[in-house]
């Protein structure tokens, strides 16, 4: 047990420190002066000239990979050209809105797509599991960024029902909380179907009813918690799927978050932020799957890693 | 399929069922009608017209000779449509093809290559992972700048560790089957034992994967495009058409609710017949 918790940790760590190195070869190896790029257009040769030496950028790569490991370390991602603040401090500062909005899509994925595919599995080959399925189906195939748009001309434009922009109240959350979900609700609507029908065939599940439970009963505590592994690695996953899906769904809904602002530091070019970004959503994903697998020896007991 | 019994997943009853055939029929329509573009369709997709402006299309009010109306340039939508199809499927298709290319070569290196090769290829594939492949490809597009071929190669990075994984496992398993072993005592080669009894054996799961993948490309591109870094105006693409129909929502509803059908529907048919390919191909998952 504590030799996996040891080794999935330093996993972990090696990946994050891939990611540094991927981050480093896109930001500073390929564009040909990444000085210039770091600096906002019009910057006098004498800034460019002082990056260059803080940056290391006359020293070999390694060095200059060290020299930028370094400063990562301290938090210190570069200064933001567009805001004229912190890299790091500006990305934070909009976390909490792309958290907000990928936490309501969670619930949705969860509730949403589980109840589906419990209903699709139970009654299997009836015209509930087919809906479930067409909706499982739509929900992989629609762009999210045109879904969006839909729910903004349906819900906004024709019936003025919902805000279709901004971040003031609850009620600006539900649509791209909506689009955002569309994606994981579906895949976790097909797999808690699937395993849902692997489970229902084994003998404890024939036992269980036997002796005279309950089948809601049979289905929540006994069927569910043992499809609830396979889940859980997947919802995992899904966190990477989120975290990008926002760069999409903030943009069309005007929502402030970290993939808005991706988007927008794009056209400003300013590469600090990027950088930030890029980071900080890598290392997210690689925190929260350490997580998920750490935690599968709590759900499932019969789980022990030598 | 000529590969061995053993580990090979036959197909089973050998048809593919309805849905995966409407969705090969879906597909196969877009391509088709993408392919012919130029014949199909008379009006240029790119040179604007100002003197029809947002014409709807054919049945609300608008005429036989823009039958999927016309934008806010006064270009005719059917033909943007169809040479922006061109454009986005043929990016997805090279893309998914490099992927499958590339993810191969990586999984028999990593299958084959010893202990050391092997974690340090399957630990790229984790970074590769952890990054959401929207915000790699925003970073890349940013610095190398917005080319179809800068595109194609984010999306073939983004893709590529799905086949090498599988083409991983099932080298690893072939590798201990008996008959593999009595072939490496005959003296068989390593690139002959990979060609005649590894690759038949994974094209399967390969197949399965690269039908779904090409759905998930064609969202990528179009939504790059959408965000505007990917297929750059007045080129046609359908990520793009969307984006410039978004400012027209309350009077044009069409110029953003078509191109957003035209993906759908694409993408429909490449995860029907993927799923159809896979419940036929591998029985297994």
């Amino acid at each position: 047990m504590r030799a996996y918790v040891l080794r999935r940790l330093w996993q972990s760590a090696l990946t994050l420190a891939g990611v540094s190195v991927l981050v480093f070869v896109i930001l500073r190896v390929l564009p040909g002066d990444p000085a210039k790029m770091l600096l906002p257009d019009g910057a006098p040769q004498s800034a460019v000239d002082e990056l260059n030496r803080q940056l290391g950028l006359h020293e070999p790569l390694h060095v200059q990979y060290a020299l930028f490991l370094r400063s990562v370390f301290r938090g210190d991602f570069g200064q933001s050209f567009q805001y004229r603040a912190p890299a790091l401090q500006v990305v934070t500062e909009r976390l909490a809105a792309t958290v907000q909005l990928a936490l309501a899509a969670l619930l949705i994925t969860v509730a949403v797509g589980v109840s589906l595919g419990i209903v699709a599995a139970v009654r299997r080959g009836t015209r509930y599991d087919y809906a479930s399925t067409v909706l499982a189906v739509l929900g992989q195939s629609l762009p999210n960024f045109w879904l969006g748009i839909m729910l903004i001309l349906l819900f906004g434009v024709a019936l003025r029902w919902l805000p279709t922009s901004g971040f003031e109240s609850w009620r600006h959350l539900i649509l791209p909380a909506v689009t955002l979900a569309a994606f994981p609700m579906a895949l976790v609507a097909r797999l808690t179907r699937s395993s849902m029908l692997e489970i229902l065939g084994r003998d404890f599940i024939r036992t269980g009813r036997a002796k005279g439970l309950a089948e809601r009963a049979v289905i929540l505590r006994h069927a569910l918690r043992n499809a609830a592994v396979p889940l859980l690695t997947v919802l995992g996953l899904q966190i990477g799927t989120l975290l990008g899906g926002a760069v999409i769904t903030e943009s069309v809904f005007a929502w402030p978050g970290m993939g808005k602002l991706v988007v927008d530091a794009i056209f400003f070019r300013d590469f600090p932020v990027v950088q930030t970004v890029l980071i900080l959503s890598a290392t997210i994903f690689v925190v929260i799957n350490l997580l998920v697998d750490l935690l599968y020896t709590v759900i499932d007991p019969r789980i022990r890693y030598s | 399929m000529s590969g061995p019994v053993a580990a090979d997943p036959a197909p089973r009853a050998g048809r593919l069922s309805p849905t995966a055939l409407v969705g090969g029929a879906l597909l196969a329509v877009a391509v088709l009608a993408s392919v012919l573009a130029p014949l199909l369709v008379a009006s240029d997709p790119v040179k604007p017209s100002f003197s029809r402006r947002l014409a709807p299309p054919w049945g609300l009010g608008g005429t036989p000779a823009h039958a999927l109306g016309t934008d806010n340039l006064g270009r005719d939508i059917l033909a943007r449509l169809l040479h922006g199809g061109r454009i986005s499927l043929s990016l997805a298709a090279i893309s998914v093809l490099i992927a499958a290319l590339v993810g191969i070569l990586v999984g028999l290196v990593a299958g084959s290559g010893g202990e050391r090769l092997d974690s340090l290829l399957m630990r790229a594939a984790d970074v590769q992972l952890a990054f959401p492949v929207i915000m790699l490809a925003i970073a890349i597009v940013a610095v190398v700048g917005t080319s179809p071929a800068a595109l194609v190669g984010v999306l073939a990075l983004s893709g590529w560790v799905l086949y090498a994984r599988t083409v991983r496992a099932s080298v690893l398993t072939i590798r201990r089957l008996e008959y593999v072993e009595a072939a490496y005592t005959l003296g068989a080669s390593d690139l002959r034992i990979v060609a005649r009894h590894i690759l038949p054996n994974t094209m399967a799961p390969i197949l399965v994967i690269g039908s779904s993948q090409f759905a998930t490309m064609v969202l990528l591109e179009s939504g790059l495009s959408f965000l505007g870094m990917g297929i750059q105006a007045p080129r046609p693409s359908w990520g793009l058409m969307l984006a410039e129909g978004r400012d027209y929502l309350s009077n044009a509803w069409w110029l953003a609710t078509i191109p957003g059908l035209a993906i759908s529907l694409v993408v429909l048919g490449a995860n029907l017949l993927g799923d159809g390919l896979r419940d036929l191909l591998d029985p297994r998952a």
